[in-house]
């Protein structure tokens, strides 16, 4: 305390208290005339010109909402269009009993209690002078019925308005998305400004993913109007900018061969164009239409879509995680020729079951009397799981791990579309992480042959896929093609992402394998080879499906078929260039070979004969 | 009747001025308030309506206000100096208390409900808060060692986060610049200040980079509101319509046709200045500025006068943070600074910053007031 009164100068505190006084005062004295100055700015310099806005008129600001970018395919068919229709919108301002209004429209139209709430959410976020969207996609007859009583309905008119239209309905909903009504959630977080005077904001897919470029920039125009509120004249307009235009790399006659080619069975196919990462094809079957989305789907609509078996709002090839089955062998094969635990030329007897030193458990082949003395081209050939267990167990299940993610198995291949997910190759650490135990032998057996806690998305197989074809090249797949607005091109893809280091050697005997899946004597797909002039490298998958015990009591005819395997195919071709790889899953199609291995044929098919008569 | 009225010149002084102090009262500083406050009826009545009751309700606060004003200027401002701390914590355990009260009820709160009484912490904030600063300061020796700034730094900001948080930008902002006005005034060297404007300045894009895409647009129409000109943009527009058609005269009480079109949002509160420069002009607004300038001068001369640390810094940085009411609020209303929510001192309709302000006020004339007149 002492040592507080010995520092502490009182002279000297209050000369320095003066001179910050003055310091402040002349600050003040600054910012005071800086007012002064936009005062005299505002007040005598803008004084004509404010004077004029304010002069006996009202000057309104009304949004102009910007025209959402198209979506094409990569042949410039429309996939995602803006059609003119009418809509039914109130301005809140000039109606004197909106509650009124709104009950007399409810019984003139059959309008929904749903639909009101939503104008009434809608309404609370604009402005009272801004017209509000009550109902949309009119017809001739309603817009009839409206205007015999329109002078009845001050504040409330029929405008022709630009509505989202999705031509291709279910066929590539998965890929384009929709778009929808802002609901509060999305309000939270929006940049408001960006959105006046739009109601709708892409909800899944490109739609979704790309937002931000197909949204555009809103425009808006000052009105002036007079005391009856009726607009004079326009005093400044800024015009809207419209949203970019977005070229998909997915080819929409491919895309239809696919998913008519899928039929009767619930399922995936996707294919890459090997070259560029551009994805051709990316069905989801079943598909829905996503134009109900657009106006307001109903309550009851949407609940029959989401509670429908078959689940068609899934998207099966983004999402949707299956047990890869033998797909997994020539990438597995790979791996113990690149860590060198086994050569091309290794052969081993296979009895029909395998069996760990010491362990009684037979693990079974799919063939119960056995491939018999095979090397690894047979193996990949006949699909011999015996020959693969004795590889996984060589391998070991983290060098398995370690080899498989640089294809991308278990993790996002990065594609530009919202929702993707992880799949699963598990490893020792994974196993001890999320299930607290250690990992088992045999586990590293039925990952030999993707079975067991192993999960692949149709995305992800048809990327690792490509890149194999690719011999390494790792190119990250990719939807849009390019993005094109007023004043710029943005192209995108094509660049290698990564390269993983292989052999081309090794390569090149896993390529001889599953060549011979299709071309060889006792290949699996052998029937693909039939009616084509090039080769096609494939290899076959058959995923077992654990179900559910207690859902036998429910429906016993549908158990049958809920039972049968999932039927799986990859493949690429021409194998001398390739230049497409394709992945197919069809859900309890049973074989692969039967009935994924066709699917995968017609789309190649489709893609390389229209290239061929491309180039004359 | 000339003489009479010299006569009654000459000798209320001495009686009223006897008063006056009894009741502890600086006459230049109190006609100042009485003026800004008339100024505020007149206008209110013109923004508000025309309405009677809403005019009584504003003089009721005012008059609470002013008693408050008095019963402050009695105490002693050493007991202020002494109840600096207590008070301080008070005021960030209140903040708390709102801050977890809102978590529990998912929503922004300010308000603390006593049931029978509502405030808000954050604007008792505004007194406390450089009432501390001022406390700690004066503690030391001046200018204050780097360790003593950062101290005082540390202590506002806790309430400034807890109030920004609420959020209620405007308020942190002035609970902020109340807390570094007084260590401005306490000799902060010019060179840490230039360093701590650069700091913020470089850390900015750092800030800016792990913003998200829709944060960064708040802030962009925070910062340019007439980006948006259906939202914050709006209220500039029209204020400046109004503002600006008033021209040089204005267009004379009662004329203003954008408030009394309801045109105007929030004309009787934080855009009153625009119906103010819109019915009394570019006069009027010098005028106005002119009264404010008045007031804070007086407020820095007391601040001078005084006669120990303590009451220096706190009077100081009262003065200090009623002109930064002033700039910003003038400042958003004619379109050079960011909306915030802060009314114009002493003229927007509105009880609890009229509260504050006052006892601001209050303590100042105490400062005045309880000098100790040396014997020359």
């Amino acid at each position: 305390m002492d040592r507080k009164f010995a520092i502490k100068d009182p002279l000297a505190e209050s000369r320095l208290f003066l001179s910050r006084i003055v310091s402040a005062f002349i600050l003040i004295l600054f910012l005071i005339a800086g007012l002064v100055i936009r005062l005299v700015y505002l007040q005598v310099v803008g004084h004509e010109h404010y004077a004029t806005l304010s002069k006996d008129n009202r000057i309104k600001i009304s949004p102009l909402p910007p025209t959402r970018g198209v979506i094409y395919d990569r042949k410039g068919r429309m996939l995602a269009e803006n059609v003119p229709t009418y809509s039914l919108e109130l301005i809140p301002e000039q109606i004197e009993n909106l509650d009124d209004t709104l009950a007399r429209l409810q019984k003139l139209l059959d309008i929904s209690d749903e639909k009101i709430e939503l104008f009434q959410k809608q309404r609370k976020r604009n402005k009272a002078f801004t017209s509000t969207l009550l109902l949309q996609n009119l017809s001739d007859e309603e817009v009839a019925k409206f205007a015999v009583v329109r002078p009845y309905f001050p504040g409330v008119d029929v405008y022709a308005r630009l509505v989202r239209h999705y031509p291709y309905a279910d066929l590539a909903s998965h890929v384009v998305g929709y778009v929808g009504r802002i609901n509060e959630k999305e309000m939270q977080t929006l940049p408001l400004a960006k959105y006046r005077g739009t109601n709708h904001i892409g909800k899944t897919g490109i739609e979704k993913t790309y937002e931000e470029h197909l949204l555009g920039t809103a425009g808006y125009e000052e009105i002036e109007t007079n005391a009856q509120a009726r607009a004079v004249n326009t005093v400044a307009t800024v015009e809207p900018v419209a949203g970019s235009n977005i070229y998909l790399t997915l080819d929409i006659d491919l895309q239809k061969i696919a998913y008519d080619a899928l039929s009767e069975f619930n399922g995936a196919a996707v294919a890459i164009e090997i070259k560029t990462g551009g994805v051709l094809v990316f069905a989801s079957r079943p598909g829905f239409d996503p134009n109900p989305f657009v106006s307001g789907i109903s309550g009851k609509e949407y609940k029959a879509l989401q509670d429908s078996p078959d689940q068609p709002l899934y998207n099966r090839a983004l999402r949707g995680q299956y047990p890869p089955g033998s797909t997994v062998k020539p990438f597995l094969a790979l791996a113990g020729l690149e860590y060198g635990v086994t050569d091309f030329g290794h052969r081993l007897f296979c009895p029909g079951y395998y069996k760990l030193p010491n362990v009684d458990h037979k693990y079974r082949d799919w063939k119960k009397w056995g491939h018999g003395m095979v090397d690894m081209n047979d193996a990949i050939t006949q699909s011999c799981d015996v020959y693969f267990y004795d590889l996984a167990l060589a391998l070991g299940i983290d060098k398995m791990h370690e080899f498989m993610d640089r294809f991308s198995f278990g993790r996002k291949t990065g594609i530009d579309l919202v929702g993707e997910v992880d799949g699963l190759m598990p490893s020792k650490e994974w196993k001890k992480h999320y299930r607290s135990q250690a990992w088992f032998p045999g586990e590293t057996l039925i990952t030999g042959i993707g079975q067991g806690y192993t999960q692949v998305t149709p995305l992800q197989l048809a990327h690792a896929t490509a890149s194999l074809a690719n011999y390494g090249k790792v190119i990250t797949p990719h939807l849009v093609h390019s993005i094109i607005s007023a004043d710029y091109a943005d192209l995108i893809g094509g660049k290698a992402d990564a390269l993983i280091p292989l052999k081309k050697q090794n390569i090149d005997n896993i390529i001889k394998g599953m060549t011979n899946v299709v071309h060889g004597a006792r290949g699996t797909a052998g029937r693909l080879a039939k009616a084509i002039t090039y080769q096609i490298a494939g290899k076959t998958g058959t995923a077992q499906v654990f179900t559910i015990k207690q859902e036998e009591k429910y429906n016993e005819d549908a158990i049958d078929f809920k039972m049968r395997d999932h039927a799986l195919f990859i493949a690429f071709a021409p194998v001398h260039d390739p230049q497409i790889a394709v992945a197919i899953i069809a859900e309890h199609g049973g074989h692969g070979g039967s009935v994924a291995a066709p699917i995968a044929g017609e789309i190649i098919d489709a893609y390389l004969n229209q290239n061929k008569e491309a180039q004359p | 009747m000339r003489t009479e009225m010299r006569n009654e010149q000459f000798q209320s002084p001495s009686v009223l001025g006897n008063l006056l102090r009894t009741l502890h009262i600086d006459i230049p500083l109190f006609i100042g308030l009485l003026l800004i406050c008339a100024t505020s009826f007149v206008i209110l009545y013109s923004a508000g309506g025309q309405e009677m009751p809403l005019l009584v309700r504003h003089a009721t606060r005012m008059g609470f206000a002013m008693l408050l004003m008095i019963v402050l200027a009695h105490i002693n401002p050493r007991r202020f100096q002494s109840f600096s701390v207590a008070l301080f914590s008070v005021c960030v355990l209140l903040l708390i208390a709102v801050a977890v009260m809102g978590q529990i009820s998912m929503g922004a709160q300010r308000w603390l409900d006593l049931g029978f009484f509502r405030f808000q912490p954050s604007e008792f904030t505004k007194v406390s808060a450089p009432m501390m600063v001022a406390w700690y300061l004066s503690e030391h020796a001046l200018p204050p060692k780097p360790k003593h700034v950062v101290g005082a730094a540390t202590l506002l900001l806790l309430p400034v986060l807890l109030i920004a948080k609420q959020p209620d930008l405007g308020t942190a902002l002035l609970v902020a610049s109340s807390g570094a006005a007084v260590l401005f005034f306490a000799g902060l060297s010019w060179w840490f200040m230039l360093g701590c404007v650069t700091l913020l300045a470089s850390l900015t894009p750092v800030l800016w980079h792990f913003m998200r895409e829709y944060q960064r647009n708040r802030v962009l129409t925070f910062m340019n509101p007439e980006a948006d000109p259906m939202g914050a943009g709006y209220h500039i527009i029209q204020s400046k319509i109004a503002i600006g058609s008033g021209g040089i005269n204005g267009k004379g009480w009662l004329g203003s046709s954008q408030a009394e079109l309801d045109f105007l949002p929030e004309s009787s509160t934080d855009f009153i200045f625009a119906v103010f420069a819109e019915e009394f002009g570019l006069f009027g607004c010098v005028g106005l500025l002119v009264l404010y300038l008045l007031v804070i001068s007086r407020c820095f001369y007391i601040a001078v006068q005084a006669q120990d640390t303590y009451s220096r810094l706190l009077a100081g940085s009262l003065a200090f943070t009623f002109f930064v009411y002033v700039f910003v609020n003038i400042g958003m209303v004619i379109g050079v600074l960011p909306v915030v929510g802060v009314p114009l001192p002493l003229v927007s309709y509105g009880g609890t910053s009229m509260v504050t302000l006052m006892a601001g006020f209050g303590i100042l004339m105490s400062i005045h007031t309880h000098r100790k007149l040396l014997p020359v």
